[in-house]
C-alpha cells in the first residue's frame, strides 16, 4: 500500500501554476526524493502534502485516507524545514515534546518518546540547551527528532542540508539515510542537489515546471533519462546532446572517450576539437566541439586522467573520439526519449 | 648642476589640524545634545529636587531647606494616596487594554485584505490626532446629556433614558473613561510593536508549529507570543513611562474629578505646584514618580536581557 498517494495534484497561484498535475505513489518505507531546479514546484507540492497549502484540484491520500480537507495536524505527517523552524524559547527537550503535547499525549509517554527520539539521534546530552546554543548539525538532529517523535506516516524534508557547510553536508547525508533505514519511515525529501538525490533516494521524481518528468531509481534516472530535461539536469557535467535532422543524440561525458580507449563492441566515432581541459585530480574534464555539428554546441568529455595520454587531448587540434553504441540515447524533436535514431 | 631647494623650515601650527582630531570634532558635534539635556532636563530636575526639600511657594519664594517634610506631608495626605492608587489603575488598565487591542489589531492587519492599506493609515490616526482635539470628541461621547453611546443604547432599547449612565459623573465610570481614551491613544503604537514582532518570527517556525499540530491559539500563545515578548516588553516600558507621567487625558476629560476619582500623579503635581502655586509640594508629588518608574524600567530591562541571553 502506498503511504502517500497524490492524484493529479494542481496548485494555481494568481500569477503562476506551481504544480501542474502531479501523480505520484510513494510506497511504505520508501525514501523518495523530489528533485528539480528552484521554482519547479517541488516545495509547493511538499507543502500540499503536509497541509500548509491546499491544492486547487486533485486528491491526496495518506495512509489510505483522503486528506484533502484535513488540517495539517490530522494528517499524521511530520515536516522538517529548511531553517529547521526550532522554537527558540524552548529547550531541546520541549522542542521535541511539543508535537506530542499538542496531541495531549500523557506526560510519562511524552518523556519516554523524547528519550527514544533523542537517543536515536544521539542528542541526549543537549536536551536542556536552547536552539541558539547548538551548532548547525545539532540543530538538524533536534529538528529530525522533533519530526520523528510522533512516529509519522510520512516524514517530509524540505532541503534539510542547505544550511550546512559542505563538509557537514556529506556526513549529514549519511546520518539521515542511515537513520531512515533503521526507523523505516516513509520519507519524502525535496532537494535541488542531484548528489543528495542520487546518493539518498530509493527512487527519484524529477520535477520541472510543476510536472513530474520521470520517476525511477537513481540508476534509471541517470542511465535511461525519459527526456532531454532529465538528461541535462542530472549529471555533472550534463549529458551531451547533438542535434541532427530535428532529433537529438545524447551521451554522457564519461562515455565520450578517445577512440583508442574503446577496444570492444560497436561504437560511433566523432572528430573532436579540444578547446580546453580542466584537471580536477580524480578526473579530467575536456571541453570542445564535434566536427560536422553545430559549433555553438559545447561538448564535454570526462576522462580518467591516469589513462589518457597528453597528446590525445592537445588543445586546438582534432582528435578521434568515440562513444559505444550502447551508451547512445536518442530523443525526439519534442524532447521525449526515442528508441532508435 | 641640479640644485634641490632646501625645504624652508617652518614649524606647523599646532592648531592647524585641530579640527581633524577625532576627539575634538566628536566633542563639538555632541556638545549641543549634551547642552540640551543638561539645560532642559538636568537643571529642571535638580531644581525640582531642591524645591521638593524647600518651603518654596510662589507667594513666599524662600529657599528655606525643610528636609523631607514635604514628602511626609504628601504621603499622609489621603488625596495623594488616592491619586497614587489612581495612577497605577490608570497606567496598567490602559496599557493592558491597549495591548489587547493592539494584538487583535495586528492580527487583523497581518493578512492582506481589500483596502488594508487604507485601514492601516486610518488606524494610526488616534496616535496622530492632537490629544486636545480627540479628547473633546470623547468628552462629547461621554456627555451626561448628549452622549452618543447612551443615545444609541436607548434607541436600541438596551437601556431606558432614566438608566443612562453618567459616564464622567460616576467615579468608577470616569476612571473607565480615561482608561479607554488613553488605551485608544496607545493602541496604534501597540499595533506597530506587535506587527514588527510578529513579522520578525520566521515563517518556518510558524509552519513547523502548524504541522506539529498546534492550532490557532496554541500557535499564538505558546510560540509567537513568547518569541516576541522581549519586543513587546520594550514597547510596554515606553507605554508605562508615558502613561505614568501623563496628565493630558485626565486634565482634558475629567479634570481629576469627580472628587479626585481620576486624579493621577502628573495631574496632581500640576494642580498643586502650578495652579495652586505650592511649588515645593508639587515638586515632591512629581518626584514621587521617579523611584516607581525606575523600579519598573530596571525590572523589565533585566527580564528582557535574561530572555535574550539564554
Amino acid at each position: 500500500m502506498s503511504a502517500v498517494l497524490a492524484r493529479d495534484i494542481v496548485k494555481k497561484f494568481p500569477e503562476v501554476i506551481a504544480v501542474n498535475g502531479i501523480t505520484l505513489a510513494i510506497p511504505d518505507g520508501e525514501f523518495m526524493v523530489l528533485l528539480g531546479p528552484s521554482g519547479c514546484g517541488k516545495t509547493t507540492f511538499l507543502r500540499i502534502i503536509c497541509g500548509l497549502e491546499s491544492q486547487t484540484s486533485g486528491d491526496l491520500i495518506i495512509d489510505g485516507n483522503v486528506v484533502n480537507d484535513m488540517p495539517p495536524r490530522a494528517r499524521g505527517v511530520a515536516m522538517m524545514f529548511q531553517s529547521y523552524g526550532l522554537y527558540p524559547h524552548y529547550t531541546v527537550r520541549n522542542n521535541i515534546a511539543f508535537p506530542l503535547r499538542t496531541q495531549h499525549v500523557p506526560r510519562a509517554e511524552i518523556e519516554r518518546k523524547v528519550d527514544w527520539a533523542s537517543h536515536l539521534l544521539g542528542i541526549e546530552q543537549l536536551l536542556d540547551r536552547r536552539p541558539r546554543q547548538l551548532s548547525g548539525g545539532e540543530r538538524q538532529r533536534v529538528a529530525l527528532a522533533r519530526a520523528l517523535v510522533r512516529e509519522p506516516t510520512a516524514l517530509l524534508l524540505d532541503e534539510p542540508l542547505s544550511n550546512l557547510d559542505a563538509k557537514l553536508r556529506a556526513s549529514a547525508r549519511q546520518d539521515i539515510k542511515q537513520f531512515q533505514q533503521r526507523v523505516g519511515v516513509t520519507t519524502i525529501y525535496v532537494t535541488h542537489d542531484q548528489v543528495e538525490a542520487m546518493g539518498m533516494g530509493d527512487r527519484i521524481a524529477v520535477i520541472d515546471h510543476g510536472k513530474v518528468r520521470q520517476v525511477g531509481t537513481p540508476a534509471e534516472i541517470y542511465d535511461e533519462p525519459a527526456d532531454r530535461f532529465v538528461a541535462t539536469f542530472v549529471g555533472t557535467p550534463p549529458m551531451n546532446l547533438l542535434a541532427r535532422n530535428g532529433v537529438y543524440l545524447g551521451f554522457r561525458p564519461e562515455n565520450f572517450l578517445p577512440r583508442d580507449m574503446i577496444d570492444d563492441g560497436a561504437f560511433t566515432e566523432f572528430s573532436f576539437r579540444v578547446d580546453r581541459s580542466e584537471y580536477l585530480g580524480s578526473e579530467r574534464i575536456v571541453y570542445g566541439v564535434i566536427e560536422g555539428f553545430d559549433p555553438s554546441q559545447l561538448i564535454t568529455a570526462k576522462l580518467p586522467p591516469a589513462h589518457v595520454p597528453e597528446e590525445s587531448i592537445r588543445p586546438g587540434q582534432f582528435h578521434p573520439f568515440a562513444v559505444r553504441n550502447s551508451a547512445l540515447r536518442y530523443f525526439n524533436q519534442d524532447g521525449k526519449r526515442a528508441s532508435r535514431h | 648642476m641640479v640644485t634641490i631647494a632646501e625645504p624652508i623650515a617652518k614649524p606647523a601650527s599646532r592648531f592647524r589640524y585641530f579640527l581633524d582630531r577625532r576627539e575634538v570634532l566628536g566633542a563639538i558635534f555632541v556638545a549641543p545634545a549634551i547642552l540640551y539635556v543638561l539645560l532642559l532636563v538636568g537643571v529642571p530636575f535638580l531644581l525640582a529636587v531642591y524645591y521638593s526639600v524647600s518651603a518654596y511657594t510662589i507667594y513666599d519664594p524662600s529657599w528655606r531647606f525643610v528636609g523631607l517634610a514635604n514628602f511626609r506631608q504628601i504621603v499622609s495626605d489621603p488625596v495623594f494616596q488616592e491619586t497614587l492608587g489612581n495612577t497605577f489603575v490608570f497606567t496598567f488598565g490602559s496599557q493592558l487594554l491597549g495591548l489587547i487591542l493592539g494584538k487583535f489589531g495586528a492580527f487583523l492587519l497581518l493578512r492582506p485584505f481589500p483596502g488594508h492599506k487604507i485601514v492601516r493609515a486610518v488606524i494610526i490616526l488616534p496616535w496622530a490626532v492632537p490629544i486636545a482635539l480627540a479628547t473633546v470628541a470623547w468628552e462629547w461621547m461621554f456627555d451626561s446629556l448628549y452622549s452618543v453611546i447612551n443615545w444609541t443604547m436607548i434607541t436600541l432599547g438596551i437601556i431606558t433614558r432614566s438608566e443612562a449612565p453618567n459616564w464622567l459623573g460616576n467615579p468608577h465610570l470616569a476612571m473607565l473613561c480615561v482608561i479607554v481614551v488613553n488605551a485608544w491613544r496607545f493602541f496604534p503604537f501597540a499595533i506597530v510593536i506587535f506587527l514588527a514582532g510578529i513579522t520578525s518570527v520566521s515563517q518556518d517556525i510558524i509552519d513547523a508549529a502548524t504541522v506539529d499540530g498546534a492550532g490557532f491559539w496554541r500557535r499564538n500563545y505558546q510560540i509567537i507570543l513568547p518569541i516576541i515578548l522581549p519586543i513587546v516588553a520594550v514597547g510596554l516600558i515606553f507605554g508605562i513611562v508615558f502613561t505614568f507621567t501623563d496628565l493630558s487625558v485626565v486634565y482634558l476629560l475629567t479634570n481629576g474629578g469627580p472628587v479626585n476619582a481620576t486624579s493621577v500623579l502628573g495631574f496632581e503635581g500640576f494642580q498643586v505646584g502650578i495652579v495652586s502655586g505650592d511649588v515645593s509640594h508639587g515638586a515632591a508629588i512629581s518626584l514621587f514618580m521617579l523611584p516607581v518608574l525606575l523600579l519598573v524600567v530596571v525590572g523589565m530591562l533585566r527580564y528582557i536581557r535574561r530572555r535574550e541571553i539564554v
